[in-house]
């Protein structure tokens, strides 16, 4: 497939929005059992919260670029009964406006229910908010993974390695945010961004090696019903390009390919880990800032790298201009 | 319940291109709104077609055959493009089995066509919304045309004959009668769509020569124990010497 940079956004920039939410959620409930201690500063949870929605409404803007009817975009919401895409476009405002309750909960100091003693307003709105999280990456990684033809995508791995690489860049801007603003909560963070990320490498090299085994199930004899072992297409039927030839294809040599798998493969995980370590020991923040951009952008060859890899059958119908 | 659909006898397919000009000449006139071209002179022409006719060489040379292979919408009977649509302009009627495109509700999300294993679905650049074959929806039903001519552009179109137009659900259909006479057959079957479109296959045209062919059983000349003469296989002057 043709990777599209609106959607490479999308993915990643949810993705950083819905694990700095799930690392300020756990905290709150890690403090209110008594397994840490909680920020300091009051402006913890809102302040965090609004830095989750700038990356979850960037990421909901660029995925406007994405269509070709953007005024149209409310009709998405219709067809949640079968279609992956329907649901994530409804379940991406609703976790947004409890990420935006939960912080303004925070900010305002619902905290203590006026009736009921003991009941943590924010703590209820933020389990809403938790479970819209974790619904918002199941449905991102099943508009993917529910396309059975597309072998490389059509595995449980696509949605565990959503869920992996978001919580863990969350966590890596988590790291970084705790430094400036509470600093009792950087280990607390950099030990869980640790933990996520190389549970991403696990995943992720999993479905490396899972889809360079992977055998195509369609060929060119299934393509045109001619059982014969020896077809070659002299003609696609056409001598320029169209929709067909550009969408479904990356365009780029094997070689190209290799480069951004081990670009990734070294930018997503041992650098920003090293600089993680590295910041926690020499107790600079800065580090933790660059372990967290690093380790984005390579997020952003990792996503290019994953809608590129899936090869679409339809391209055994278009291999030939004469 | 009926479901249209197209036959395409891969044995008649001259691979004229006729029928993918007429569908392009049927489907940017209609009020359902033009099919972008772009630069179709120059360097880089690129076009929306709801129809290509593909060529294919099979086996090995001197040993091979040519197969002109059209290619528009199967109108799958188990459509993986439409319940992955989001807003539901991609749906298919219940009535007749035809897989449409509500060009009014279509965001131009490209879903769907990543949801084709079959390529079939092609977005307008222009008008940003994805179109595809409509089976001609809007000339099989006009009843201000002759009865003859209410059949898909491209099925008229063809010189041939090679395309089939009709109801596969009614086993008295020609179209049914088609497929279960010469062996019609769907393609990539192994994603369970289902296509309502099929292709009757190649068949080896061959010349079937039999000995009653060449020598004529019932010579007046071949007489019991009086063979003419000379022999069959000897030259001969004219038919009288021969037998």
């Amino acid at each position: 497939m043709r990777p599209a940079l609106s959607v490479i956004l999308l993915t990643t920039l949810i993705g950083v929005g819905q694990g700095l939410f799930a690392a300020l959620y756990a905290v709150q409930v890690f403090d209110r059992i008594g397994l840490i201690q909680g920020p300091a500063s009051a402006a913890f949870y809102p302040l965090g919260c609004a830095i989750a929605l700038v990356f979850l409404a960037v990421g909901l803007g660029a995925s406007f670029f994405h269509l070709g009817h953007p005024e149209r975009a409310w009709r998405t919401a219709a067809m949640w009964r079968t279609s992956w895409l329907s649901r994530e476009v409804i379940v991406l405002p609703a976790f947004m406006g409890c990420v935006f309750l939960y912080g303004l909960g925070h900010f305002l100091g619902w905290t203590q229910h006026p009736i009921a003693a003991g009941l943590d307003g924010t703590l209820i709105i933020g389990a809403l908010a938790s479970l819209l999280c974790a619904l918002l990456f199941l449905c991102t990684g099943m508009i993917y993974a529910c396309l059975k033809f597309l072998q490389e995508w059509h595995t449980p791995l696509t949605v565990i390695n959503y869920l992996l690489f978001g919580s863990a860049s969350g966590l890596m801007l988590a790291t970084a945010y705790a430094a400036l603003v509470a600093p009792g909560l950087v280990r607390f963070f950099a030990a869980w961004a640790v933990g996520f990320t190389l549970a991403a490498l696990i995943g992720r090299s999993a479905t490396l090696i899972r889809n360079a085994r992977l055998k195509p199930r369609s060929s060119l004899q299934t393509a045109i019903g001619v059982k014969h072992p020896r077809i070659v297409q002299i003609s696609q039927g056409f001598m320029g390009g169209s929709f067909n030839t550009r969408e479904f294809f990356h365009g780029m040599s094997n070689a190209w390919m290799r480069s951004v798998k081990w670009t990734f493969l070294l930018a997503v995980f041992p650098v920003p880990l090293a600089l993680l370590i590295a910041g926690l020991v020499g107790g600079l923040p800065v580090l933790l800032a660059a372990a967290f951009l690093v380790q984005y952008v390579g997020l952003l060859a990792e996503r290019w790298f994953f809608f590129a890899q899936a090869n679409h059958p339809q391209n055994l119908y278009y291999q030939r201009i004469s | 319940m009926t479901q249209l659909a197209l036959v395409i006898d891969l044995n008649v397919c001259v691979g004229c291109h006729a029928c993918v000009t007429s569908c392009k000449e049927w489907n940017t006139s209609g009020a359902a709104g033009f099919l972008s071209d772009d630069n179709p002179y120059g360097k880089d022409p690129t076009g929306t077609f709801f129809n290509r006719v593909q060529t294919f060489e099979v086996g090995e040379y001197p040993n091979t055959q040519t197969v002109h292979f059209p290619k528009s919408c199967l109108h799958c009977e188990d459509p993986p493009c439409v319940p992955v649509c989001p807003t539901g302009a991609s749906y298919k009627r219940e009535e007749d089995g035809i897989v449409l495109v509500d060009y009014d509700k279509c965001i131009g999300c490209k879903y769907c066509a990543w949801a084709c294993p079959y390529g079939v679905r092609e977005i307008d650049e222009h008008r940003h919304v994805m179109t595809k074959c409509t089976l001609c929806v809007d000339r099989i039903y006009d009843e201000s045309l002759p009865e003859g001519e209410r059949k898909p552009a491209c099925v008229m179109a063809c010189p041939a004959n090679a395309r089939l137009f009709g109801d596969i659900h009614d086993p008295e259909s020609g179209v049914s009668k088609a497929i279960q006479e010469n062996g019609g057959y769907q393609l990539m079957p192994e994603w369970g769509t289902s296509p309502a479109n099929h292709y009757l296959p190649r068949h080896k045209q061959e010349v079937k020569v039999r000995a009653e062919d060449l020598e004529r059983v019932d010579n007046p000349l071949k007489v019991d124990g009086r063979l003419p003469k000379p022999a069959i296989k000897s030259p001969s002057l004219d038919d009288v010497t021969s037998w």
